[in-house]
């Protein structure tokens, strides 16, 4: 209901402002979304730092948006339509629009496009993502410390250096603190599908795992842990505080808000440039959400020390030494891993058993 | 009291008039929902049904798309509608579709980066085999065992899906990608490219394909025996079979037609307006086809027109989200009610209303 009304009230607005909105605001600012901002996870995310910023500039900067994008022909059309309807900066918050941002942005010069979590830019598109896998990294350290069964799922969405990235990151950090630790990795194949992501949570649980971690979007997983009792799980991309202080112990938030509203001043100001953004715990893009006293006062004293090492720079996720999967050499003791390889992450680390699907 | 009797026969003017008044209906309700959900519903109806074609501000770009969105709907729903007039439900054309992309992008990119003109001629035959093999599976296992053709053609979807994300997370992923899923781009490869054949119209090779089809099938079902043996299969299968009509080959020619032409819609799609190969690929065009193919009357020119205004309700109703900020449910929502209305009003082709008198006690 609260949903509907805030629909309505979106809706009226805009018929009764009519064009004068349009003509009002200096800049328009247009945002692609992959799902709905009703799905509690990653669009919901990117729709509630679209609102910020539009608050932010008190009526200077106007924003729309289309939901539910496929990642398909129709993106093209859909980033199109929205650089015809006069957007002046237009977000496209999903990996697989990175083609279509990229082919629409050569015919509208004029236009900024900022991609989420690609890596092609062009004089008039910017790239921008987050280091998800320091959040990971805390992750880790948790579930480590409160499995009682060793075993681990990992709900991951799609084979790509992101959520390979997670994966390692966190079960390097789980087997630091618990070397008995195991992961269970489920492919889901999905971005966003509840029916698809409680499956592969309730399969996870009868094979013992009683530390869900989710790379999908959708607060699925966190009910079926709740039905299941003595499992555990972190929010994903959001910080899916319902489900606190038990399962959901702590989360990863993704906080787009200021990078948004520094892209669009920049337009504003006349001052964009293409650039590449890659920010972290440091910057506030990445965001631990509260961790609850369903976990034990030492482990969580531990897990901020963590987050504290990230935010300085005292600490990296990736540091040696670690072992490819095979066996082989990758970090030197104390070596810490380059951007450029962990931008295109195809490997998981020594002691994951899972392989990685192609 | 009111009653609905049977009619000796379908009514010709109610089979003609109910596609209209479906649109008519969907208007009316549909333009309720949005002033419910406070978008002022003439300005609404305007922006999906006028706007794509006469706004003056997006009809050059989105005119030449209803082409680009029409064309896969309506070569789908073409190969759908013969078997559908035969009583064989084909509901797995999305994985047919997807197939026939897949099957048609390998065999091109198996022959990577040659220039050659022979290679899109190639991957669409690649492309009409990949479907036709899909659909032959539930076929043969209808024709050999028995099974449902609407079951097996429906999972096969889902194992042609988990294909998919193999495909573009594995074996045809673009080897210079940095290890993202997905495959070579086509609009970045010269001759192979299936691009617009005109510029500024939408017209590509797909869409050409489904005006052939559409004249195809019109040939098939008014001039050949083929057609006349396909429907008297669905009206009458007894008198079918007792004509000498072998009810295998009709099954077989059904849902290879429907296939390859499902499979070629596919490779049209991957190597021209989708460029790749990607996870997501497939939009659902093979599930919408079935609404097209219904509501064009399973009748070829009526598909054209069919395809033509579904994609004029996508088009539209994406505008209508960007424009008014109509959620996306909503236009989902309203094109669901095109079918549901066209089903409702069907009711009369075959049944009139009557008012029943009071039975006297």
């Amino acid at each position: 209901m609260k949903r509907r009304t805030l629909l309505a009230a979106v809706a009226a607005a805009a018929t009764l402002t009519g064009a004068s909105a349009w003509a009002e605001a200096e800049v328009t600012a247009g945002f692609i979304y992959i799902g709905t901002p009703g799905d509690g996870g990653w669009t919901y995310e990117h729709d509630q730092s679209r609102r910020k910023m539009e608050a932010h500039f008190d009526g200077k900067v106007k924003t729309i948006f289309q939901e539910n994008v496929p990642e398909s022909a129709d993106a093209e059309r859909a980033i199109t339509q929205m650089a015809i309807a006069g957007a002046d900066i237009i977000f496209t918050t999903s990996f697989g629009y990175m083609d279509p941002t990229l082919a629409v942005a050569e015919k509208f010069p004029n236009v900024k496009f900022e991609h989420a979590t690609g890596y092609k830019r062009s004089d008039n598109v910017s790239t921008y993502s987050a280091r998800f896998y320091e959040g990971r990294a805390v992750q880790g350290h948790i579930a480590g410390h409160m499995t009682k069964t060793n075993k681990i799922g990992y709900i991951a969405s799609f084979p790509i250096p992101e959520v390979i990235r997670g994966i390692n990151s966190a079960y390097i950090h789980a087997k630091k603190v618990n070397p008995d630790v195991e992961f269970s990795v489920v492919w889901a194949y999905t971005w966003f599908d509840p029916a698809k992501e409680a499956d592969a949570a309730r399969a996870l649980i009868e094979n013992g795992a009683d530390v869900i971690l989710q790379h999908t979007d959708s607060t699925a997983p966190q009910a079926a842990a709740k039905e299941a009792g003595n499992v555990i799980t972190f929010g994903q991309a959001s910080d899916m505080a319902d489900y606190a202080p038990h399962p959901r112990v702590s989360s990863i938030i993704d906080n787009w808000a200021p990078y948004y509203i520094a892209r669009v001043q920049a337009v504003l100001d006349g001052s964009w440039e293409s650039v590449d953004t890659w920010d972290g715990i440091d910057t506030g893009m990445v965001e631990i959400g509260e961790i609850t006293d369903a976990v034990p006062a030492e482990v969580k004293e531990s897990a901020l020390a963590m987050v504290e090492a990230i935010r300085t720079g005292e600490y990296s996720p990736f540091t040696g030494p670690l072992n490819k999967q095979d066996g082989s050499a990758w970090l030197a003791e104390g070596e810490v891993a380059d951007l450029g390889t962990l931008a295109g992450m195809s490997f998981y680390v020594e002691g994951i058993t899972d392989e990685i699907p192609n | 009291m009111l009653r609905l009797e049977k009619r000796p026969e379908p009514s010709r003017a109610w089979v003609a008039l109910s596609p209209l008044l479906a649109v008519a209906l969907t208007m009316i309700v549909g333009g309720a929902l949005f002033s419910m959900l406070g978008a002022n519903p003439f300005e609404a109806i305007r922006t999906i049904f006028w706007d794509p074609i006469f706004s003056p501000q997006f009809s050059g770009f989105t005119r030449p798309q209803l082409l680009v969105k029409a064309g896969p709907l309506i070569l789908i729903a073409i190969g759908l509608s013969i078997g559908f007039r035969a009583g064989i439900w084909n509901i797995g054309a999305e994985g047919q579709y997807i197939m026939g992309a897949i099957c048609g992008a390998g065999a091109g990119l198996a022959l990577y980066p040659s220039e050659s003109p022979l290679i899109f001629p190639l991957m669409l035959l690649f492309g009409a085999l990949g479907g036709w093999a899909w659909a032959m599976i539930p076929a043969l296992l209808k024709t050999k065992l028995g099974t449902n053709e609407i079951l097996v053609s429906l999972m096969l979807v889902y194992v042609a899906e988990t294909i998919l994300a193999s495909a573009a997370s594995g074996f045809l992923r673009n080897p210079d990608g940095m290890g993202f899923p997905g495959s070579r781009n086509f609009k970045e490869w010269g001759n192979v490219h299936n691009g617009e054949l005109i510029a500024n119209t939408g017209l590509h090779w797909g869409v050409v394909a489904a005006f052939i089809a559409v004249i195809g099938a019109y040939v098939l079902f008014s001039r050949h025996i083929q057609g006349f043996n396909i429907r008297l299969t669905g009206d009458a299968p007894r008198a079918a079979r007792f004509s000498g009509v072998n009810p295998t080959r009709i099954v077989l020619f059904c849902l290879g037609m429907s296939g390859a032409l499902a499979g070629m819609a596919g490779l049209f799609e991957v190597a021209g307006p989708a460029g790749q190969i990607t996870i997501d690929f497939n939009a659902g065009y093979g599930f919408t086809a079935i609404i097209v193919a219904f509501l064009g009357r399973l009748n070829p020119i009526g598909i054209l027109l069919a395809g033509l205004l579904m994609a004029l309700t996508y088009i539209g109703g994406e505008l209508a989200q960007l424009m008014l900020g109509v959620p996306g449910a909503a236009i989902q929502l309203f094109q669901g009610m095109l079918l549901f209305f066209l089903l409702a009003t069907d009711v009369f082709s075959n049944y009139r209303l009557r008012l029943a008198k009071k039975e006297v006690a």
